[in-house]
């Protein structure tokens, strides 16, 4: 029903798009001489200070390990990384000249993200990513779980940069109906709807939150003691979902009901038995009061709770680098060891108040964040060992979403952020999800690390998105106005490798694909400029983070 | 890794001291060979075990009562006819007559349970034979098949088309899980379009020019990065490669069911669904292992008899004709299939004559690939109180049968990628059926 109804409204909107792109088109690329600088900007004396503690973290184990690490990476390159994370797609030809245009002595990092932060396309984009964490990706129960209710606040949270900690209390703690308190989504997206068992699933909540809060597998007790140490008992598990067990389900939406209690059949006996709710580590910092959840929510928030702050600090960098710091993202080890830096990003995150995005620029601004993919000399390559220290920014694959987000950003020059055009967003979103589902989406796992298929590599040569949105259609497409309204072959192939890959040619490049733009048939023109853009959209570099 | 043949089953990589021994074990094999090419054909002749394997997916959950464990006698029948069927004393639900002339080709499971009444969960729960666990994706059944079994061949070439193919695939379909994407079904859809994506928009020679500007791109990616980037990680270029070689594979053609006779692609039923089954028939005969079909629509929560009668009369013709049409290219004792579904429907009729979502005791259906058939397992109460039916399968139970038939240790523990070793299956195989 909605499917088709958003099917009809892009074809629609389609139609419309023609009339306003051929406006927009010559509009902007008149006026494109006047675009105006991105505002620079400084890192604050207090991330200057984190970061030199960070970075002396990561120089002394390189040391340890006689480790060079990889050169500087290129300004554009950041910003692609950037992007890539936090709004899911590549950085528009539009920003990146804007970007270019940066004062002498900012902070390009810095200022790029300011860009971003106060951008729609980073609140979304990060909410869509933490929802996956927190709720999953499944439809969830009929009508009681609206999970775009969901995203959207924790798209409002993250425009108003709201503290983590806080952040993550309101959805342990949530109490109301799930269209007015959007936060009560994080329970009753457990709720069972068949049996006689109705209302929340403690299991289930308590799965989620030892592995999206604690980063702790400790749902791997549900049914026995830990097999492979004898760090976790089954009754860690259970009293932990017992925190929930109040959690109820009434008119008013979700309340908590001090009647009631969690029952759980242990291993080896026969009946269930009422469980106290009891914290797995840590105990002097669970408070004495308040509701059940109330008090798990203050324990896993507490400044001292580094496991909370730990495993904010892995996702975050898995976000950036699309790999975590310690891997898998949510099975951190509570007594260490850990890699180098993990320690001191803790340490400065719980400092900063729980401050998200604070968290987000130092890891930008650290060393390996700010390190090159290559080596710059292709007789001494970057080395399997640099790449596992962190001396050399990893290769990953980027998500379907980052594809697809790339190849529609790419097919015009402005943003398609929140100022762009209503049709422009219902568009890209049908594109999006259809591309997805064929691309193969992981669901929640989110950074499990998978090399190319086949599916991926037929829907990048043939499917319908990148014919389209590379073919000769001069009012859609920037490959064709590349074409028409450069004022060289050199300058028309620079725009294209900017849009697409974010970089500029290799001189080898540049003269292999200008000499193929040189036609004077205007049609073969377009169709050469199409085979550029299918080349680079084709090309490894396209879906691998670099 | 295997160029040679599609990704997505790759079997020489798989084609392990483990699987070797096990199946020259199980054969009798005391020769060695170092090449896997003749270790291959070895194992697809050997020991009569079946090569591929059909799954009928019944998505929104089919009605026992109303398909495959009638009580018509009984007030939970709430109307339903029954009709007669091959095998003595066994009634199907009405509208399914040329599957019940069939009765002797297969099993008939009626005590079915789990615990999943969910739609997305019991689907899971279905196709993977585990229940969802955060953190974790477990593998469909026909991605542990196509990963345990060597990678098929087709008159001695390799196949070079997906060999494990969701048809119609709907909201959920098999997935690979931690065993990875790249053992995902290829998904397509109704076989009377053509596959997707493998049409490429340029003529030979412009793709011939854009395959050379690609590579140009490729040679700068590499400079300066790990010289095992393409080999050990992305593997982007030879899926590429292997990609432009199903775009030209003649076993494309499987796919095409209009090239079927018109006789027998009228006898499916002018369906998606009857198409589906067509082309399983086409694609196993073309070496692919594993095809999933779908036929979506049974949850009937309102108006179940109309609901579950509209469903029968796809699945009818195309059920029968899959199994006839694989006896008579003498593939059924290699082909094993399985019609399935999430959860039975309540006994109770609801307030809009609906019937909601049962899984405690719903049916099953399971024949081909030698399994022992012509027989019904399980007995649920004809009051429809009791939830708890005679000689019990678990859903995991299925899972262990089907790898213990095609030849695989269900009990073999695989190293995740969140360091647990967890079961192919942690079911038992149903004795009667083997």
């Amino acid at each position: 029903m909605t499917s088709q109804f958003s099917r009809i409204l892009i074809r629609l909107g389609a139609l419309l798009v023609l009339v306003i792109a051929a406006i927009i088109t010559l509009t902007w690329y008149l006026g494109s001489e006047d675009l105006a600088p991105l505002p620079s900007a400084e890192a604050s004396d207090s991330l200057k200070e984190s970061t030199a503690r960070l970075n002396a973290a990561f120089e002394t184990s390189w040391k340890a390990l006689e480790l060079e690490s990889a050169p500087q990476a290129l300004d554009h390159t950041i910003a692609r990384r950037l992007s890539l994370a936090l709004t899911g797609a590549a950085p528009s030809l539009e920003e990146l000249r804007r970007f270019e245009k940066l004062a002498e002595g900012g902070d390009p990092t810095q200022s790029w993200l300011n860009h971003l932060f106060a951008d729609q396309r980073y609140t979304n984009y990060v909410a869509e990513r933490f929802a996956r964490a927190f709720v999953g990706v499944g439809p969830g129960p009929f009508i009681i779980y609206r999970r775009r209710r969901m995203v959207n606040w924790l798209s409002e949270q993250l425009a108003m940069n709201r503290p983590y900690d806080e952040l993550v209390s309101d959805l342990i703690a949530s109490e109301g109906t799930w269209t007015t308190n959007p936060e009560t989504n994080f329970i009753t997206v457990s709720v069972i709807q068949d049996g006689d068992n109705k209302g929340p699933d403690e299991v289930k909540l308590a799965a989620r939150t030892s592995r999206a809060f604690l980063g702790i597998s400790l749902d791997c007790v549900q049914c026995h003691d830990d097999k492979f140490g004898d760090r976790w008992k089954q009754e860690d598990f259970h009293e932990l979902a017992a925190f929930y067990g109040q959690a109820d389900m009434t008119i008013s939406g979700v309340r908590e009901k001090s009647e009631k209690n969690y029952e759980t059949a242990y291993k080896g006996k026969k009946d269930p038995s009422v469980v106290e709710p009891g914290v797995p580590f840590s105990e002097e910092l669970k408070p004495e009061d308040g509701s059940r959840r109330k008090q798990l929510a203050e324990w896993i928030t507490n400044g001292n709770n580094r496991a909370f702050a730990r495993a904010t600090v892995n996702r975050a960098w898995a976000l950036l680098f699309g790999r975590p710091l310690v891997d898998p993202v949510d099975d951190i080890p509570l007594e260490g060891p850990y890699p180098a830096g993990f320690e001191t990003l803790t340490d400065e995150f719980v400092k900063s108040g729980h401050d998200f995005r604070y968290l987000l620029r130092l890891i930008a601004a650290s060393a390996p964040f700010q390190r090159a993919s290559d080596s710059g000399n292709p007789d001494k390559p970057v080395t399997v060992e640099q790449e596992a220290a962190w001396a050399a920014f990893p290769v990953t694959p980027l998500r379907p979403e980052q594809v697809a987000g790339s190849i529609i950003q790419s097919a015009s020059f402005r943003a398609l952020d929140g100022d762009a055009h209503i049709i422009d967003k219902l568009r890209r979103f049908g594109e999006t999800n259809d591309f997805v589902k064929r691309y193969g989406d992981q669901g929640e796992n989110e950074f499990q690390e998978e090399s190319g298929t086949i599916p991926q590599r037929l829907l990048l040569m043939n499917g319908k998105l990148v014919g389209e949105r590379t073919g000769e259609n001069p009012v859609m497409n920037s490959s064709t106005r590349v074409a028409h309204y450069s004022s060289s072959e050199k300058q028309a192939v620079d725009a294209a490798f900017l849009a697409l890959l974010t970089r500029l040619p290799t001189p080898e490049e540049s003269d292999h694909f200008a000499a193929s733009l040189e036609k004077k048939n205007p049609k073969a023109k377009a169709r050469a400029s199409a085979d550029l853009y299918w080349a680079l959209i084709n090309s490894t570099e396209f879906s691998w983070n670099r | 890794m295997n160029s040679s043949s599609f990704g997505a089953c790759n079997g020489k990589d798989h084609f392990s001291r483990r699987f070797f021994l096990r199946s020259t074990a199980l054969t009798g094999l005391g020769w060695l060979t170092p090449l896997s090419q003749q270790l291959a054909r070895g194992a697809e002749k050997s020991g009569g075990r079946p090569k591929s394997i059909i799954v009928l997916w019944m998505q929104g959950g089919a009605s026992q009562l109303e398909t495959f464990d009638p009580h018509p006698d009984s007030a939970i029948s709430h109307g339903a006819k029954a009709i007669k069927t091959a095998l003595p004393g066994v009634q199907f639900g009405e509208g399914l007559e040329q599957t019940a002339e069939l009765a002797n080709d297969f099993s008939v499971l009626r005590s079915v349970v789990s615990k999943e009444g969910d739609h997305a969960r019991a689907t899971y729960n279905g196709k993977t034979g585990y229940r969802p666990f955060p953190g974790l994706v477990h593998p469909a059944i026909g991605s542990i098949i196509t990963h345990e079994l060597p990678a098929p061949t087709h008159n001695g070439a390799p196949v070079d088309i997906p060999t494990h193919i969701s048809i119609t695939p709907g909201q959920f379909p098999a997935r690979g899980g931690y065993l990875g994407a790249k053992y995902d079904a290829f998904q397509v859809y109704d076989p009377v379009n053509p596959v997707p994506d493998v049409k490429a928009w340029t003529d030979e020679a412009r793709t011939g020019r854009r395959m050379e500007s690609l590579s140009v791109l490729e040679k700068s990616f590499a400079a300066g990065r790990i010289a095992t980037l393409e080999k050990e990680r992305t593997l982007h270029q030879s899926s590429i490669e292997r990609a432009r070689n199903m775009m030209t594979s003649d076993l494309l053609a499987a796919f095409n069911v209009k090239e079927a006779p018109k006789a027998e692609q009228e006898s499916f039923g002018d369906t998606r669904f009857g198409r589906g089954c067509l082309a399983a028939i086409r694609l196993v005969e073309s070496g692919v292992r594993c095809v999933e079909v779908t036929l979506n629509g049974w949850d009937t929560h309102i108006n179940n008899h109309e609901g579950q009668l509209k469903q029968k009369s796809e699945l009818d013709p195309a059920l029968a004709s899959l199994i006839k049409g694989l006896k008579e290219r003498d593939l059924y004792d290699d082909t094993l299939i399985l019609v399935a579904t999430e959860f039975g429907r309540t006994p109770k009729l609801n307030v809009t004559e609906g019937r909601d979502h049962w899984p405690h005791g719903f049916s099953v259906l399971m024949g081909g690939g030698g399994l022992r058939t012509g027989q019904v397992i399980g007995e649920t109460d004809p009051t429809g109180i009791s939830q708890d039916p005679a000689e019990k399968v678990r859903v995991e139970d299925i899972h262990a049968t089907i790898l213990n038939r095609m030849g695989i240790d269900h009990e073999y523990e695989f190293m995740t990628s969140i360091g647990r070793p967890i079961a192919l299956s942690d079911g038992r195989p149903i004795s009667a059926l083997l």
